[in-house]
C-alpha cells in the first residue's frame, strides 16, 4: 500500500485511501445509502418524472418481501450458514394459505398451517445443521427439494378445492395507504425491529455473532450452539413463511413456485448489505438497503428495456464487485 | 489429517499396509459399488424385464450428471465449490446447440473443440474470480450461476438448435456387446484419459494438497493461486463435455439451467468426497451418480408419484451428507 510509505498527517485524511476505507468498513451504511440515491438519481435521469412518490411506494412494496428473505439469509450467514430453502418455504406457505381459505376455520387456520409446515422445515434444517453437523448450504437445498416435493402432492390433492387468495392478504400484499405507504409495512416494520433489536440488544443476537466469528471460542465460552442453531433456522423459516404470505398478496398468484426466484436476489441483498458469509460480520440495517437497492436497479433496467438476462448478469456482476470490496477493505485493516 | 496424506504415504509404506490402506481408502467405493449391485438385483427383482435397453438408457440419462460430477469433484478435492455447473452446462450446450444447427457434420468438430475451450474459459473465469477477489467459492460460483445463465438466455431465448448426427451417434446404442452402451465407454475413455494424468501429475498433488491444508501446501511451494484456477479450469471442461452430452441425448439446446448443480454436489457427497476438501476421487461420484438414476428409475417402476421422488432426492442428498459428516466426526474423535 503505497499510503503508509508517507506520513498520515500530512495528506488530508478525506482524501487518502485508507480513510475512505475506513468508512467503507466502520459505516458501510454511508456507502450503501449513496449507492441507493445514485441509482434513484440515475432512474429519474433515464426516464424523467418516473421517480415519484407513487414510484417510491411500488419500490417499497417490492422490496419488502426481499428485505425480509433477506433477513432468513443474514441471520443464517452471521453464523456461517446460509438458508437456501427459503424459496420453497415461501412458495409452500402462500400455496397451502391460499388452498386451505375455503376449507374449515377459514384464513386463520390456514395461516397457522401454513407458518406451523415452515416452521417445521426450519426445525428439521436446524437439526441437520446444529446436531448432524451438515453443511447448510447442502442441508437447506435439500430441504428446499423436499419442502418442493411436498408442495407438489399437496397440490395433487386440493386439485378439486382449488385456491384462492384471502382478501385480507391480498390487501396487506399489494394495497398502498394514500397510493404512498404499502400496508405490507404494517408487517414489516415490526419484524424488522424485532431483527434490529435482537441483533443488537439480545444475548440471543451476540450469540449468533459469537458462533459465526469464532464457533470454538463461542462453545468454550458456554453457548450450546446447537440450540442457538436451531432455533435460528426455525426463525428463518418462519420469516420466510410470512414473506411467502405477502408474495402470495402481492401477486394474487398460488404457485407452489411463486417464490423461486427470490432466492438468489436474497443472498445477493444480504450480501450487498455488508454481512459476510463466512459468519460474524454484518447486520440487518444494510440488508434492507441493499434490498431497496436491487429493487430501484431491476426497474432501471426494465425501464432501460434490458431483457430478463441482462438483469440477471448485472445481479450477478454486482453481487461479486460488492463482495469482493467488502472482503478487500475488511482484510487490510 | 492422515488419510488425506496418502497419495504420498502409500508410495512409501510396506505392502501390506498398502493393501491394508488401499482398502481402507478405498472402503467407501468398494461399499459404494456393493449398494451398485444391491440395487440393480433389486430393479430385476421389481422389473423383470430391465435389461439391454435399461443399462442403455440408464448409461445415457447418466452421462451429463456424470460429467457434471466429476467437474464437481474435481473442484470440491481442491478445497473449493462451483454452484455454477448447472448454468454453465446450459451456456456451453446452448453455444453448441446454435453452432451446430445447419452445418455439416465435419463442422461439429470445429464447434465441439470451441465449446470445450469455451468450457475451459468460464471455468478460468470462475477459478480467477475466486482467487483475485478472495471472496468465498460460494459466493462467487453462486453469482456467476446468474451470469452464466443469463449469457444463455442472451445465445437463445427458448429451447433450439440442432446437434449434429455423430455427436448423437456417439453415445446412441452399444458397442461390441449389446451390454457395453456407447455412452458409459465415452465417459470411461474421457475420464481415464483426462484423470489419470492429471492425478499422477505434480498438478494432481497439489490439487489435494491446497484442498487438505492450504497454508501447509503455500510453505511446501505448491503456487495456491494458479492451482485453484487450474482446478476451476479443468471443471470448466468436464462441465463443457457435460453440455455438449445433453444436446447430444437430447438434439436441442436449453438455456434454462437444469438440476445439475444440486445433483453434482449430491453425487460427490455421495462419491465419498469430502466437501472439506482433499480427500476422494473423481471414480467414486460417478458410481454415485449411477446410484441416483438408478434409484430414479426404480421409484418409476414402482410407480411412485415423481414428486415424492423429488422429495426422495432431496431425503437422500441431506442423509448421505449427514452420514458423511458422521464418519467425518467419528474419524477426528478417534
Amino acid at each position: 500500500m503505497s499510503e503508509t510509505v508517507q506520513p498520515e498527517s500530512t495528506r488530508n485524511p478525506w482524501l487518502t485511501l485508507a480513510a475512505w476505507r475506513g468508512i467503507f468498513r466502520d459505516r458501510p451504511m454511508i456507502p450503501l445509502l449513496a449507492l441507493l440515491v445514485l441509482l434513484v438519481l440515475a432512474s429519474q435521469l433515464v426516464r424523467p418524472g418516473m421517480v415519484s412518490p407513487g414510484w417510491a411506494g411500488v419500490i417499497i412494496r417490492a422490496s419488502i418481501p426481499l428485505a425480509i428473505l433477506a433477513g432468513c439469509q443474514t441471520l443464517t450467514m452471521l453464523t456461517g450458514g446460509i438458508d437456501l430453502s427459503v424459496g420453497a418455504v415461501a412458495s409452500m406457505a402462500g400455496f397451502v394459505t391460499a388452498t386451505l381459505v375455503h376449507g374449515p376455520g377459514g384464513v386463520p387456520v390456514a395461516i397457522a398451517v401454513a407458518l406451523s409446515a415452515s416452521a417445521l422445515a426450519g426445525l428439521l434444517n436446524g437439526i441437520g445443521i446444529g446436531v448432524f453437523r451438515v453443511h447448510p448450504l447442502i442441508m437447506t437445498l435439500g430441504m428446499g427439494l423436499v419442502v418442493l416435493g411436498f408442495a407438489n402432492v399437496w397440490q395433487l390433492q386440493t386439485v378439486q378445492t382449488g385456491t384462492g387468495v384471502p382478501e385480507g392478504i391480498r390487501w396487506l400484499g399489494s394495497q398502498l395507504f394514500a397510493g404512498v405507504l404499502p400496508f405490507s409495512l404494517l408487517v414489516f416494520v415490526p419484524l424488522a425491529a424485532l431483527i434490529l433489536v435482537g441483533l443488537w440488544r439480545t444475548g440471543y443476537g451476540r450469540l449468533l455473532y459469537a458462533i459465526g466469528d469464532n464457533p470454538i471460542a463461542a462453545r468454550l465460552s458456554g453457548a450450546r450452539s446447537w440450540q442457538v442453531i436451531i432455533v435460528l433456522y426455525v426463525v428463518s423459516a418462519l420469516l420466510a413463511g410470512i414473506a411467502g404470505l405477502l408474495i402470495l398478496g402481492l401477486t394474487n398468484i398460488a404457485s407452489v413456485r411463486l417464490a423461486d426466484s427470490y432466492v438468489l436476489p436474497s443472498v445477493a441483498a444480504a450480501v450487498i448489505g455488508g454481512t459476510s458469509i463466512m459468519g460474524g460480520r454484518g447486520g440487518y440495517g444494510g440488508t434492507i438497503v441493499g434490498a431497496l437497492i436491487l429493487t430501484v436497479l431491476t426497474s432501471l433496467i426494465s425501464a432501460l428495456g434490458f431483457p430478463e438476462a441482462a438483469r440477471q448478469i448485472l445481479f450477478g456482476a454486482i453481487i461479486v464487485a460488492v463482495a469482493a470490496a467488502y472482503t478487500r477493505v475488511t482484510s487490510e485493516s | 489429517m492422515t488419510a488425506s496424506a496418502a497419495p504420498v504415504d502409500a508410495v512409501r509404506a510396506r505392502p501390506v499396509d498398502v493393501l491394508g490402506s488401499w482398502a481402507r481408502h478405498n472402503a467407501w467405493a468398494i461399499g459404494l459399488l456393493g449398494f451398485l449391485a444391491l440395487l440393480l438385483a433389486y430393479t430385476k427383482l421389481i422389473q423383470p424385464s430391465y435389461g439391454v435397453a435399461g443399462v442403455q438408457g440408464l448409461a445415457i440419462s447418466a452421462l451429463p450428471l456424470a460429467l457434471a460430477a466429476v467437474a464437481q469433484a474435481i473442484v470440491v478435492i481442491s478445497g473449493g465449490i462451483d454452484l455454477s455447473i448447472g448454468s454453465m452446462m446450459a451456456l456451453t450446450s446452448v453455444v453448441a446447440a446454435v453452432l451446430m444447427k445447419g452445418q455439416p457434420e465435419e463442422f461439429g468438430v470445429v464447434v465441439v473443440v470451441a465449446v470445450v475451450l469455451l468450457g475451459l474459459f468460464l471455468g478460468a473465469v470462475n477459478g480467477s474470480l475466486v482467487v483475485l477477489t478472495r471472496v468465498p467459492d460460494i459466493v462467487v460460483t453462486l453469482a456467476m450461476s446468474f451470469v452464466w445463465a443469463g449469457c444463455a438466455l442472451l445465445v437463445l431465448q427458448s429451447p433450439g438448435g440442432a446437434a449434429t448426427k455423430w455427436l448423437k451417434d456417439l453415445i446412441l446404442g452399444s458397442l461390441g456387446s449389446a451390454w457395453v452402451p456407447k455412452a458409459a465407454v465415452v465417459l470411461i475413455v474421457i475420464v481415464a484419459l483426462v484423470w489419470i494424468p492429471v492425478r499422477r501429475s505434480r498438478f494432481g498433488l497439489s490439487l489435494y494438497a491446497i484442498g487438505s491444508n492450504r497454508p501447509a501446501a503455500f510453505r511446501s511451494g505448491v503456487s495456491v493461486g494458479r492451482t485453484r484456477i487450474l482446478a476451476y479450469m479443468l471443471m470448466g471442461g468436464f462441465t463443457a463435455l457435460a453440455g455438449l452430452s445433453l444436446i447430444a441425448s437430447t438434439g436441442i439446446g436449453t438455456p434454462v439451467p437444469g438440476p445439475y448443480t444440486l445433483m453434482s454436489v449430491a453425487a460427490v457427497v455421495l462419491g465419498g468426497v469430502s466437501l472439506a476438501g482433499g480427500r476422494g476421487g473423481v471414480f467414486g461420484p460417478i458410481v454415485g451418480v449411477v446410484i441416483l438414476q438408478i434409484i430414479r428409475t426404480d421409484m418409476t417402476f414402482l410407480n411412485v408419484d415423481p414428486n415424492m421422488a423429488v422429495v426422495a432426492q432431496g431425503v437422500i442428498l441431506i442423509g448421505v451428507v449427514m452420514v458423511g459428516s458422521l464418519v467425518q466426526l467419528r474419524r477426528s474423535r478417534a
